[in-house]
């Protein structure tokens, strides 16, 4: 690999994003991740893969600090973001959420209008100096969700009116709404049918132009189909972590191997 | 291939037709229960409908009452004897002046329709009329002064002893003991009945007046009660929503989970469970001895009701914002909103519906509260018409809904037992209305995520 130097020069165009160093999270007693490190690239999707309990979800969670919500949960180690460390005591969640966005397992559209819901995060973060400023963020958000052209008549519809595989397209609009930088998505297809698990994953596709995306999938297919980084967990080790290709095709761990044969999980 | 597919047809070992004893069993064991269930709602049925048609029954009668309709010449000779039309002077006049005045006018028209009675002397017409009738005619010359020297109309109020011939309450047969009236009287009602001069009416002074002695109970009314619960559950959802809401929220959303919050929280289980005539001790020796505000006062009285639904209103509360879903909590933490703004802005309003149900359920049981109001003395007897303003409204003594029911209930006066039922019909309609709102409320803005 280092041998070939226009190689390397591809990867330093592609800065590091989130950089973690020996994270560990505990919940009360349980050890649920450990020690892992793990870089995550600018403008890349990087899959978190392994079987159910394995951590992929509570170290995705980690990224935007959305364990600081249950009691229980302690977090040690580093994990920076263009080099500032997001556990430090002077860094405020909510602002480190607003950079950070994510998309859930289930659409969980806010029960209000469509319109509202992209609209809110705009709104909290005062994004919009005006109303017109504000409908011009809802409706580049709905465009880039890819939701534009199915809602941009009913915008006053309730957002939980919507069909499954919408409304999770429009949390997604509503996640790049406050212009992130990274995104982060846990298991967004999982409640999908195929169709619309296809027309998120050509969205997540395209969300990679201007963002850092991060997914965790139960679904090996997907992770190989959208991701270019792929992270296998296992049983809260990060077991192995390469470019997706290379993961699949010549796994250089024999659990990973067992994993993606169908073997373990 | 083998001996079973030779031959199909032989019957099963169990026929599904005919169910076998197990099943038999156990459906005669379903239909057993659901008999028992049966039985255990008609019989709360049974009684629902006994305790509705006995609280009409006697109650009813409370809303009618009986009028004497009198033409009452308003003598100068009595009423302003200088002739100097100076109301001081007018008022000088007590109402036992007024009284002979409404008996002749009574007589007279007696006399005047042709009935034959063996009463022929105007104090004969006494126990007729109720004890209130010259006051109420003395407050109209007292306005109207100018009339003094007219014959004027009124409607005044039977006596009790006549409103209950009339409602059949006073039967004839027992009122020979009776120094209240006699059976003369009981016939000259029949009479005047029959010639209208004497007639039932709709009660609105039930409604709307203050509660009246011992002796007159056909004017005593619910209303400055009323009042005085309406103050009482001003000051419970001014204090009770707020504190209620804002500890609920903070001991579901931001209380860290240890002993010290797990045993507040039994607490307020605890609490919603203690006889409320504790919260009545409570309230005198806090807000009465140490505190020192005024007896009687629909102030204290709402205070302690707030003690009492507090601990309501915080478990309603939190059982409606747990039931928000998570998922709701991190979409809006997932978009960079503050805890409070992700609780401000979405979990509220979804939780609203619930809690106002919650508060409406503790507030229609703090109006129908009696206990505690007793220990607080808040069985004030307020004969007037109440309150001055405002602020007397919250300080000034007064009696509440089911405190005046209790009092009417004590009396010896059959004419009180009435009006008891009565005060509880009336109590009954706000619980229903109350009761209704809330489910209204649920069902208007109860939303499906």
């Amino acid at each position: 690999m280092y041998d070939a130097p226009n190689r390397e020069m591809k990867v330093d165009q592609k800065t590091t994003k989130i950089s973690a160093r020996g994270v560990q999270v505990y919940y009360g007693d349980t050890h649920a991740i450990k020690d892992v490190d793990v870089d995550i690239e600018d403008r890349t999707v990087t899959a978190f893969i392994g079987p159910s309990g394995c951590g992929k979800s509570t170290f995705l969670r980690c990224l935007n600090r959305m364990n600081d919500t249950i009691d229980v949960c302690r977090v040690k180690g580093e994990i920076k973001l263009d080099g500032e460390d997001i556990y430090d005591k002077r860094v405020d969640p909510v602002q480190l959420r607003a950079k950070v966005g994510m998309v859930f397992q289930k659409p969980n559209p806010f029960p209000k209008s469509i319109y509202d819901n992209v609209a809110y995060g705009p709104r909290i973060h005062g994004l919009a100096r005006d109303k017109a400023d504000l409908d011009e963020i809802v409706e580049r958000a709905l465009r880039r969700g890819a939701i534009w052209n199915e809602v941009k008549d009913r915008l006053d519809a309730p957002g939980t009116g919507l069909s499954g595989g919408q409304q999770q397209r429009l949390c997604i609009a509503r996640a790049v709404a406050t212009e992130p930088e990274v995104l982060l998505m846990d298991e967004p297809c999982s409640a999908l049918d195929p169709i619309a698990t296809a027309q998120v994953e050509e969205l997540i596709d395209e969300l990679r132009e201007s963002y850092s995306v991060v997914i965790v999938t139960h679904s090996m297919q997907q992770a190989a189909r959208v991701s270019q980084k792929t992270a296998f967990f296992h049983l809260g080790n990060l077991v192995e972590f390469g470019e997706t290709g290379q993961i699949f095709t010549n796994p250089q761990d024999s659990r990973t191997e067992s994993y993606i044969t169908g073997r373990i999980g | 291939m083998t001996d079973a597919t030779a031959t199909p047809q032989a019957a099963p070992a169990t026929s599904l037709v005919a169910a076998d004893a197990r099943t038999q069993k156990r459906n005669r064991a379903e239909r057993r229960f659901r008999a028992y269930g049966m039985a255990a709602i008609l019989t709360g049925l049974f009684f629902l409908v006994v305790l509705v048609s006995s609280i009409l029954y006697n109650g009813v009668g409370a809303f009618q009452q009986s009028f004497v309709n009198v033409p009452v010449y308003l003598d100068p000779a009595k009423l302003d004897k200088n002739g100097t039309g100076d109301i001081e002077e007018i008022k000088k006049v007590s109402t036992f002046g007024y009284a002979p005045l409404i008996q002749d006018g009574l007589l007279s028209e007696v006399q005047k329709s042709g009935i034959e009675t063996p009463l022929t002397k105007s104090k004969d017409m006494k126990n007729l009329l109720s004890a209130s009738a010259a006051a109420e005619v003395r407050d109209y010359v007292v306005a109207n002064p100018e009339q003094i020297g007219e014959t004027v109309e009124f409607r005044l109020l039977a006596s009790s002893r006549v409103d209950g011939y009339l409602k059949g309450r006073v039967k004839r047969e027992d009122v020979a003991d009776d120094k209240n009236i006699s059976v003369e009287q009981l016939d000259l009602t029949d009479q005047l009945r029959d010639a209208g001069i004497v007639s039932k009416g709709f009660n609105l002074s039930f409604i709307t007046g203050a509660d009246a002695s011992e002796s007159r109970p056909e004017q005593a009314g619910i209303g400055v009660s009323m009042l005085g619960s309406f103050f009482m559950m001003l000051v419970v959802l001014v204090l009770s929503l707020p504190i209620g809401v804002a500890a609920s929220i903070y001991l579901e959303e931001f209380a860290p989970q240890n002993r010290f919050t797990d045993l507040i929280e039994v607490n307020i289980s605890n609490l919603a469970a203690v006889p409320s005539i504790v919260f009545g001790i409570l309230g005198l020796a806090v807000f009465i001895q140490f505190a020192h505000l005024p007896q009687s006062a629909p102030l204290v009285g709402g205070l302690v009701l707030t003690l009492m639904t507090l601990p309501t209103i915080i478990i309603s509360t939190r059982a409606s914002l747990k039931a928000v879903p998570p998922s709701i909590r991190d979409a809006a933490l997932g978009v960079g909103a503050s805890k409070m703004q992700s609780i401000f802005h979405h979990v509220l309003p979804l939780a609203m519906p619930g809690i106002l149900t919650g508060t409406i359920i503790g507030l229609a049981q703090a109006l129908g509260e009696t206990a505690p109001l007793l220990l607080i003395g808040m069985v004030g007897y307020i004969a007037s018409n109440y309150p001055d303003g405002f602020a007397s409204g919250f300080l000034d003594p007064n009696s509440a809904m089911p405190a005046q029911i209790y009092e009417w209930a004590k009396r010896a006066d059959p004419a009180y037992y009435e009006r008891a039922w009565g005060g509880i019909i009336i109590l009954l309609v706000f619980l229903l209305t109350m009761n209704a709102i809330a489910i209204i409320l649920r069902r208007r803005f109860e939303r499906r995520w």
